[in-house]
């Protein structure tokens, strides 16, 4: 056991390289979702299709707020997938999930002003400042801001360790979205719960691998003096 | 089994709606398509199909501009727990249910209480159309062409005791017939309840059938409750028992979140839901919201029932 890992998978599934098809998968799960979503709306509503059934406007938010949520999901399990199969390569992908839940955060926050509520001023306001759920998942959004202008090489570059430190706010964002979700429901939890469990397990490998990382880097530095 | 589409009705004359408002199903479709005509430049504005629409029966207190519902949402887009909760969970999961045979009990604080095969209840009273406003508490709406029977006339056969003051309903409990009581996402059996004046009240329906066919599972099969001055959620479904009481039932929304969903749920656009406005409503099919109205509409016919009463406190 090398590198602080419990596990790596078989020397085979490492070996595996960035497919050449991969960018276009990537691409294509980051763009199809949203454009199928606003396709939907604007066909059901111009062509009487059903393809978002009865309630396109509802349906639609709900598919983007979930949408902000798989590509958190995505973007966290990068790092864990690369360490646990060996594919440094998906590290390229990390930012553009990361940049697509924001993209669909942003997206779910206009469908609801501009499509749902429809501008209704005094509504906004009073959900801005007085419906819980809505402010926390404002929150979210808010603190997905300075992460998404700060995704460009440029801002890594400039920022150093601080980009490091400013990026752990990505930690925040699914408690945040999840929490969001969770009070937005009527009674049935069970999707958020399961969210839940995932986040829970990403974020918890995270800690524990960071633990480790450090007591390995301890008992190195404590054997070395006494050697 | 007596239908007729225009029933007997207590409302006094000046609440009745005007004649004009009052359209033939002919007159229905004419309307929709000219209506269909007049702004298919502007087609996100429109119902969908409308001109499909074939309800027919008594406008109760219908607007000009509220066209019936289409068959497909009105059978498609359903809260019905028992059998899921996502929208389409109910018309997909509720398809090998078995509506019939079928008993209802009437009991409580009566002199003649009963369990009725469900065909047994509904004959001796005239089975109505009536098409009436729906709005959810998640703020949409729809327009249902019910078909069913006064509530009034089954609780007057089995003669309430002068000690009755509320009626509560349950829907079945059977988690092998109805897959969503398997998880507890509510309280089981659904509960429901009315004070005894709202169920008498001749708007308040025990429903059978919607669109002149018996009712889909999906939508309550065999029988429901139609309240159209409250939210929807207050309109149990797959009804087994009617019991007077003469205490304030519980009730399964009320139970499950009681800062949300009081007892009384009448729609009404200034007392908002913790977490949304009541304000407005989608109309599905419609792109713009509308304003909900106090009541949803039949403030004329029911808001003698609560006078005096501080709506905000009993919401």
């Amino acid at each position: 056991m090398g590198g602080g890992v419990w596990w790596t998978a078989p020397a085979a599934v490492r070996a595996i390289g960035r497919p050449r098809w991969w960018p276009w998968a990537v691409w294509a799960a980051v763009l199809v979702p949203g454009l199928g979503v606003a396709a939907g709306v604007l066909s059901d509503f111009l062509m009487g299709t059903r393809w978002l059934g009865s309630n396109p406007v509802k349906e639609g938010e709900l598919i983007l707020g979930q949408l902000t949520i798989k590509y958190l999901v995505a973007a966290l399990a990068v790092t864990p997938a690369r360490r646990l199969l060996g594919w440094n390569w998906l590290q390229k992908d990390r930012r553009t999930f990361g940049v697509t839940a924001f993209c669909y955060g942003l997206a779910h926050f206009l469908w609801y002003a501009l499509i749902d509520i429809q501008l209704d001023g005094g509504e906004l306001a009073k959900d801005l400042t007085k419906r819980t759920y809505i402010i926390v998942g404002f929150a979210a959004l808010l603190v997905m801001l300075p992460l998404a202008l700060t995704s460009t090489r440029a801002s890594i570059a400039r920022l150093k360790r601080r980009w490091v430190t400013l990026h752990r706010l990505a930690y925040v964002v699914p408690v945040l979205g999840i929490i969001h979700w969770w009070m937005s429901v009527k009674a049935d939890i069970g999707e958020p719960i399961l969210y839940s469990a995932v986040f829970a397990l990403l974020l918890g490998w995270r800690w524990w691998h960071a633990r480790r990382e450090t007591s390995a880097h301890a008992t190195a530095t404590i054997s070395g003096r006494s050697a | 089994m007596l239908i007729r589409s225009a029933g007997p009705t207590d409302l006094r004359s000046s609440e009745i709606t005007p004649e004009s408002l009052y359209l033939s199903r002919r007159e229905w479709l004419a309307a929709a398509g000219l209506t269909v005509g007049a702004i298919v430049g502007v087609g996100a504005l429109l119902p969908r199909d409308a001109a499909a629409q074939q309800a027919s029966g008594k406008p109760y207190g219908l607007q000009a501009d509220d066209k019936p519902t289409p068959w497909e949402d009105v059978t498609t887009y359903n809260n019905f727990y028992e059998f899921g909760t996502n929208k389409d969970d109910p018309a997909e999961l509720s398809r090998g249910f078995k509506p019939r045979p079928w008993s209802v009990k009437v009991e409580g604080l009566v002199k003649k209480p009963g369990n009725y095969a469900i065909d047994d209840l509904l004959k001796p009273s005239v089975v109505e159309d009536r098409i009436y406003r729906h709005r959810c508490v998640e703020a949409w709406s729809m327009v249902v062409p019910w078909r069913g029977i006064m509530l009034a006339d089954v609780l007057k056969r089995a003669e309430p005791t002068p000690g009755a003051k509320f009626v509560e309903f349950t829907t079945l409990y059977d988690p092998s017939r109805m897959p969503g009581q398997r998880y507890p996402v509510l309280r089981w059996p659904y509960a429901e309840g009315l004070r005894l004046d709202e169920a008498m009240h001749p708007l308040t329906l025990l429903v059978s059938g919607v669109y002149g066919r018996d009712l889909p599972n999906q939508n309550g099969a065999p029988l429901r409750l139609v309240v159209p001055w409250k939210y929807g959620f207050k309109g149990i479904k797959s009804i087994v028992r009617i019991r007077l009481t003469d205490t304030q039932p519980a009730t399964a929304w009320n139970v499950s979140a009681p800062d949300e969903y009081g007892f009384y749920s009448n729609v009404n656009p200034t007392v908002d839901h913790p977490r949304w406005s009541q304000a407005k409503e989608r109309r599905i099919g419609e792109f713009l919201r509308r304003p909900t109205l106090m009541f949803n509409g039949y403030a004329n016919q029911v808001s003698s029932l609560y006078a005096g009463m501080d709506l905000r406190k009993n919401y």
